[in-house]
């Protein structure tokens, strides 16, 4: 858990059901630099699974949940 | 013998009626069709099927046939189980302790008993999806009224300690109740359990006959009204020809487990080794000691119930633990407590006297219907 990081980009998959979340985070996370911090904000109870698993799948790090923001929200480090 | 259906592969849900039990119940529904109450002739002959039955499935389970109970399923033998160990311990403590993984009829068992004001402990798994002895012991108390433990996972494989979680609970006085529905007829249950549940459509018997098995030193009160069947443990007259055709089943699986426990295995190590190479995909349970005909894996940018369907499409019949496609819209609680990914899940139960052929033809099918669900999603690459 990090509430300290500042994310460099926001999703809103609010609503959005499995894998829809991932797929959203996969395609935008090359918009972010290396080192940079993207926070995927979603509510399906399946993102709090599959978002860790596609970082250790992909390579990414996992920061935690964001207990800082207005929704469910998780916090994915770039790091490739 | 006829095998079962080609592409069924959801043997985990239920097994294919085995050919033993259809003759048993035929030969029931003309012979042991009367009250097995009752003292006339035909009521005699229904007895004597019941009590063969019940002399069967004991053995199997190394139980006294005293011991063993017939009910109208696997979920009614673990609620009647796990409520009347509550109640029989009632002055010891209302405290429950189960692993997070069982069966969801235990699950919601246990959150009723909470909301009935007992207190609950779900005992959580590794990676795996395995219970660690040691965590689960910690988990008993003074007031720990029960502990219940599947044999096996239903949904991912993987096979509990049970003989080490029976000792822990033995040495605390804790009964401990063992949920055998996936391993009956495989194989031999560990001893030291209070309590047993099964269900015969697992093993190749027909719906609608569950085992509740309760040890004589249990303490054990019944959740119902008296009466007069299978020693007040489960109401109502008993379905003899169901009975003595799920009985005809275990004889016969349990005579051939050791045999093909060995063929389902080395298929389903197939899948396995066919699926690591599959791309994009997280095989669960990889390492653990698990049940010979079940594999389960996710996989990525995939939809659970868009894979079931193209499936289905081609010819193969397997559930999926992933959000879409429960009621609930989430995702399984074993795939949830284990912490794996979750969507595009698919379990592989492999029926008894599957073919090689069948298995091989999914092995060569998957990965075309994998690419195909990804380019209509528009993921390749990712």
């Amino acid at each position: 858990m990090n509430a300290a990081e500042d994310p460099a980009l926001t999703l809103d998959v609010l609503g959005r059901l499995c894998p829809a979340p991932i797929i959203e985070l996969a395609k935008n996370i090359g918009r972010i630099d290396v080192g940079s911090v993207v926070r995927v904000l979603a509510d399906d109870p399946a993102a709090a699974l599959d978002i860790p698993a596609w970082c250790e799948m992909r390579d990414q790090e996992f920061l935690g949940e964001d207990a800082t923001a207005p929704a469910r929200a998780y916090l994915v480090r770039r790091a490739r | 013998m006829t095998g079962p259906p080609d592409g069924y592969f959801d043997a985990a849900s239920t097994e294919p009626l085995h050919p033993a039990a259809r003759q048993a119940w035929l030969a029931a529904v003309d012979a042991g069709w009367a009250d097995p109450a009752r003292l006339y002739r035909d009521g005699r002959r229904a007895r004597m099927r019941l009590d063969e039955a019940r002399e069967i499935v004991a053995g199997v389970i190394g139980a006294a046939p005293a011991e063993v109970s017939f009910t109208g399923s696997g979920t009614a033998a673990l609620q009647i189980g796990m409520v009347g160990c509550l109640r029989g311990r009632a002055r010891v403590g209302r405290h429950l302790v189960a692993s997070a993984v069982e069966h969801s009829a235990v699950l919601h068992t246990a959150q009723w008993h909470e909301a009935g004001g007992g207190s609950v402990d779900l005992v959580g798994v590794d990676r795996a999806g395995r219970v660690d002895p040691a965590t689960f012991a910690a988990a008993l108390r003074p007031d720990t009224a029960l502990a219940c433990l599947q044999t096996a996972n239903h949904e991912v494989g993987t096979v509990q300690p049970v003989a080490e979680v029976a000792a822990a609970a033995g040495a605390a006085n804790v009964p401990l109740l063992v949920d055998a529905a996936q391993t009956v007829g495989r194989f031999a249950v560990p001893d030291g359990w209070g309590v047993l549940c099964a269900s015969a459509h697992k093993w190749g018997g027909p719906p609608g006959v569950g085992v509740l098995a309760v040890r004589r030193t249990a303490r054990w009160r019944s959740p119902l009204p008296p009466g007069e069947r299978e020693s007040g443990r489960s109401p109502g007259f008993e379905n003899v020809p169901a009975i003595a055709a799920a009985a005809a089943a275990l004889a016969a699986v349990a005579r051939d487990a050791a045999a093909e426990n060995a063929r389902l295995a080395t298929l389903t190590e197939r899948i396995r080794a066919a699926a690591a190479r599959w791309p994009d995909i997280a095989l669960h349970a990889a390492g653990a000691t698990t049940l010979p005909n079940l594999v389960s894996f996710s996989c990525l940018y995939i939809d659970g119930e868009a894979l079931v369907t193209e499936l289905d499409r081609v010819g193969f019949a397997v559930n999926s633990g992933s959000s879409c496609t429960a009621d609930t819209l989430r995702p399984s609680h074993v795939l949830e407590a284990m912490g794996v990914l979750s969507h595009g899940n698919v379990r592989v139960s492999l029926p008894r006297g599957v073919t090689e052929s069948d298995v091989d033809e999914f092995i060569l099918t998957v990965p075309g219907v994998l690419a195909k669900l990804r380019a209509i999603a528009g993921v390749e690459g990712l």
